[in-house]
């Protein structure tokens, strides 16, 4: 589900669900195509490109030799690497050492645990107090309230369905967790936001630390939170909110600062002071954006459910992981299902209450509106609440329960065995699998780690200027540079052939599907809820079948990253090819263009920028599922990762976060189109 | 050219600057803030004090135990989780956690106990010795060994394999494509002990090691190849389960003696045979141990057989049992076991 959040124009189409929209609506395409038309490749060779180049080349020229001369070996020079696992071994000792009697420890970080601790279980406490029913009819009024019937009705039957598998209790801790980290985030993101939206200063401060932050994955920075807070919720829930409020503070920002010149210039003239101009003026402007952050943090928070439970989340995550080293699919799935179930209700909710802001969402009788409603929803959660306490217990009832974990395994046993070799043609997935590694993955990964450290740094150059500006291209040189003074070149470049040949596949996948789906909304609504149930799902339930079919190694991490990008890919690139100008189509079809010959001489162009966006955002979250790949044996940066968490050793486990932060800061660069830099899309 | 355009409009809306007093006003609330967090600051709080927000619900006493991934120590647990609760009336809670941050938690205070530990010399030093926050718990009953293994049904058709000195030639057979040109020894989670890639090397073998990343996907793995009786070399440790749905049988490294005990204590890269076994061990938070009451005393006094344990952890992993399931069985059929433990 990060997918959605990933986006760096987060989902602009509500309506799809947890999805990813281009950030530029049927205007911006117009314009673009306006200058590039058909034409569009030698325009892009054009002369900047060129001059770009020349450049280079001539920076090249004067610093390769010299480089080339002092340190003639491939990989990056020892000579320039900082060792610095002493220092963070010592720091390592120091915070344990110092952890429960140092005042730092004494007078804030336990005050923040502790504040945490509290909320949580409060949460906790009213949610059971509430009991199953209370809580299911809260939940399906509340959507009713701000999002109408059917969502209200898909709230209610994802609940039972939470209790009907057994999950119930486990539901109520990650729902705990997540008000509370969700409350956190939204607090800090609007502040954040807030100071971004009003001062130019701040926003500048801001951009670069918000857009590291997008690409950071979830798991590079366990670690340095649980050695401050230990194993455990406030942990946890830090580390969501670290996930999680990026986006509230980017849309914040940017609604506060898109806000109409001429509504702001009249508020002013008639004399609003400061704070009446920013309270009824360019909060409520931006309310959609507000709203849309609410989103995109609810649906992050989600997607770290299952990460966090590594550092001890407990709730679904927990479950989930625990099945997971039992290696009993069907037990994670039934956990796994809940937080699927929380992600669509909660993103409906959100997207249909923005939806519906700005239309009179008041009309009908008096006793549906303002604040009678919200004191209806509220009687009436009480109501049903201590009917529920009077009719039984407040626990999910025990017999009314679904066990799906047999038929699951059962299906995948038969998956596996039907799939895992001698498949006629095709081949099983284990040969696949020794194919992509001995024929994609070794090669790639021998040219990467093969190739002079200096000319990697000039492709990345290159690549990065001639997409975007010689800003973006030297925060990728440098991102590039720091990975190898940190001394992981060699696992980062193995990490790198991986990221780049998944990328590869998804994108041949997710363009071939989504320009279908584009052309037959019948296939469209089709897919949307496998894209739905991919993007939400938690990454490990599927690691174990991925194991199963294609063995250990990195083939079951490239497929796990597969499935979990693909469904931003198809989404961006069917947006995008579907916002297509209809009068350009139309033209194109009055000249006797056949299919083929629109699509590639008209759909193909005019969307670019989408599949430009759809590229990016397939190289971050391939990047993000690589990484967790370290735990089906992908080695590399990712199984570092995993080594420091699992040994508590910060050297090595920092290490290779701060190495994957580069590599994600590199390749968003590289691949990050410049239609992003400008106001709206960032 | 997008890119002009771009610039453009982001500088365009200069007017959007914040007025000095709003400026001024967010900065007074930041002092607010901080003064107000200052304030509340004032009284200490200690980290290692604080329970899980779920812990304690209703009233009941809570017991937070330790579980490690492997389901030997499932049946540990989830015995003591069964008598905790139905002979000594406590609510167990269970948190699943590698091993070293299990040692950090246990230091912390939020696990109360860690009952199959496998030898930590570091962490022992540190948190028993020095910070005194971990009190042993005496032994488990249960050994525990860590090896290298080869499926059985392989060893009896190639029955030299079982020696160290004769596995370069089986290189080529046990070759996947993650190991290149070499042969796989396929290791489990980074957060098991292993001497893997130093002993390939100090033994010379033409061997890759392959970290499978967990020991759930190495399970997978392994499961995968005995169904299509593949050959394979794996580290591996008893007691496990798995031998129980997979036969393996170990292969011969050099003896394990003080010496080479004493050489790899100094240096863990020159270690050149067999893993030691290992006495398995029980740990208790120290404020747990002293002030626990009877879950404390009973933990302490938990001990028993190999036989014991692999008939829970036979039940949960083969027969589909759930955890408690299990427990509960065992339970009803072993009370001159477990009565001697009760406090």
């Amino acid at each position: 589900m990060t997918a959605a959040t990933t986006s760096p124009a987060p989902a602009t189409d509500p309506a799809s669900g947890p999805s990813a929209g281009p950030p530029s609506g049927p205007s911006g395409v117009s314009q673009t195509a306006a200058d590039r038309g058909p034409g569009g490749l030698r325009a892009l060779a054009g002369r900047p490109a060129v001059r770009k180049l020349a450049v280079l080349a001539l920076l090249a020229a004067v610093l390769v030799p010299l480089a080339a001369t002092r340190w003639p070996s491939g990989s990056w020079p020892g000579a320039l690497t900082v060792d610095v696992s002493g220092p963070l071994d010592r720091a390592s000792d120091w915070i344990i050492d110092n952890r429960d009697h140092h005042p730092l420890f004494l007078y804030f970080f336990g005050h923040i645990s502790n504040a945490v601790i509290v909320s949580v279980r409060a949460v906790y406490l009213t949610l059971l107090a509430l009991g199953w029913a209370g809580v299911t009819a809260a939940a399906a009024l509340l959507a009713w309230r701000v999002a109408g019937a059917r969502v209200a009705a898909l709230a209610a039957v994802s609940f039972a369905l939470c209790g009907l598998l057994g999950m119930w209790l486990p539901t109520m801790q990650t729902l705990a967790l997540m008000a509370v980290a969700v409350a956190a985030s939204v607090a800090i993101g609007v502040l954040l936001g807030l100071a971004g939206g009003l001062s130019e200063r701040m926003y500048r401060a801001l951009r670069p630390v918000l857009d590291t932050m997008q690409v950071l994955p979830a798991f590079a920075y366990l670690l340095p939170v649980v050695l401050v807070f230990g194993i455990g919720v406030p942990g946890a829930v830090l580390a969501t909110v670290i996930y999680a409020a990026p986006p509230m503070a980017r849309l914040t920002a940017l609604g506060l600062r898109e806000a109409d010149a001429g509504v702001m210039e009249a508020v002013a003239s008639l004399g609003a002071t400061g704070r009446q101009r920013l309270l009824s003026a360019r909060l409520p402007l931006a309310r959609k954006e507000l709203l849309l952050g609410l989103n995109q943090t609810i649906m992050m928070a989600l997607s770290m459910a299952v990460i966090a439970s590594v550092i001890g989340g407990a709730g679904l995550g927990d479950r989930v992981y625990q099945a997971l080293s039992a290696v009993d699919v069907g037990k994670a799935l039934a956990a796994g299902i809940p937080i699927v179930l929380l992600a669509v209700v909660l993103d409906r909710t959100t997207a249909a209450a923005g939806l519906r802001l700005g239309t009179d969402r008041d009309a009908g009788p008096r006793w549906l509106r303002g604040w009678y409603a919200w004191a209806g929803v509220a009687a009436g959660t009480a109501a049903v609440a201590l009917a529920g306490r009077a009719a039984g217990s407040a626990d999910w009832p025990e017999g009314w329960t679904l066990a799906i974990a047999e038929p699951v395994n059962t299906a995948k046993e038969w998956m596996v065995d039907h799939l895992y070799s001698g498949v006629p043609v095709v081949g099983g997935t284990a040969d696949w699998a020794s194919g992509y590694v001995t024929w994609v993955l070794d090669p790639l990964r021998g040219a990467l780690q093969g190739l002079p450290w200096w000319s990697l740094l000039l492709i990345v150059a290159a690549a990065a200027w001639l997409i975007g500006t010689w800003g973006t291209a030297l925060t990728a040189v440098l991102a590039l540079a720091a990975i190898g003074v940190l001394g992981v070149w060699d696992p980062a470049m193995d990490t790198l052939s991986q990221v780049l040949a998944a990328v590869a596949v998804t994108l041949v996948l997710g363009f071939t599907t989504g320009i279908a789906a584009a052309r037959s909304p019948r296939l469209e609504r089709l897919l949307r809820p496998v894209l739905d149930i991919c993007q939400t799902m938690p990454q490990f339930v599927y690691l174990i079948p991925v194991v199963a079919l294609f063995g250990v190694g990195r083939a079951p991490a490239a497929a796990a990253a597969i499935v979990y990008a693909l469904p931003a890919v198809v989404r961006i690139t069917t947006q995008g090819l579907r916002g297509v100008d209809p009068a350009a189509l139309e033209s194109a079809r009055s000249l006797g263009a056949t299919r083929g010959q629109q699509l590639r001489q008209v759909q193909l162009p005019l969307a670019r920028p989408a599949l430009l966006l759809a590229v990016n955002q397939g190289v971050v979250l391939v990047l993000a599922v690589v990484i967790i790949g370290g735990l089906v044996g992908s080695g590399a940066l990712g199984y570092d990762v995993v080594f420091g968490l699992a040994q508590g050793d910060l050297a090595t486990g920092l290490v290779a976060g701060a190495a994957i932060v580069c590599l994600g800061l590199m390749l968003d660069r590289v691949t990050q189109p410049t239609a992003r830099r400008p106001g709206k899309g960032a | 050219m997008a890119r002009t355009h771009a610039r453009r409009r982001v500088r365009a809306p200069r007017r959007i600057r914040a007025p000095r007093r709003i400026r001024a006003r967010l900065l007074t609330a930041a002092a607010g803030v901080t003064a107000l967090l200052t304030a509340t600051g004032c009284g200490a709080a200690d980290m290692t004090k604080q329970s899980s927000p779920y812990a304690n619900v209703g009233g009941t006493k809570s017991v937070t135990l330790s579980v490690q991934s492997w389901v030997g120590a499932q049946a540990n647990v989830a015995v003591a989780e069964y008598l905790l609760d139905h002979e000594l009336g406590y609510h167990v809670e269970t948190v699943q956690v590698d091993e070293v941050p299990a040692w950090d938690a246990l230091s912390q205070g939020r696990v109360d106990a860690i009952l199959e530990d496998w030898g930590h010399p570091e962490q022992e030093r540190r948190y028993v010795k020095e910070k005194k926050t971990i009190a042993p718990g005496g032994e488990l009953g249960v050994t525990g060994h860590i090896g290298w293994f080869v499926p059985k049904y392989f060893a009896d058709a190639h029955p030299d394999v079982t020696n160290w000195k004769n596995l370069d030639k089986y290189a080529k057979t046990f070759r996947t494509a993650e190991s290149g040109g070499k042969g796989q020894l396929l290791d489990g989670s980074p957060s098991y002990v292993t001497n893997d890639k130093a002993l390939v090397r100090n033994l010379g073998l033409d061997y890759q090691v392959v970290f499978a990343g967990s020991e759930a996907a190495q399970i997978t793995q392994i499961k995968q190849f005995a169904k299509e009786k593949k050959p394979f070399l794996t580290y591996w440790y008893q007691p496990q389960w798995l031998f129980n749905q997979v036969p393996m049988v170990e292969v011969k490294l050099p003896a394990y003696t003080d010496a080479c005990a004493a050489k790899g204590e100094k240096d863990p890269e020159s270690i050149d045979c067999a893993y030691p076994t290992t006495p398995l061990r029980k740990y208790l938070n120290a404020d747990f141990a002293r002030e626990g009451g009877k879950a404390a005393a009973f933990l302490k006094k938990f001990r028993w057989t190999k036989e014991d344990q692999n008939e829970v952890a036979e039940m949960i992993a083969s027969d589909g049992l759930s955890a408690q399931d299990a427990a509960e069985k065992w339970v009803k059929e072993h009370p001159g076991v477990w009565r001697k433990w009760l406090p």
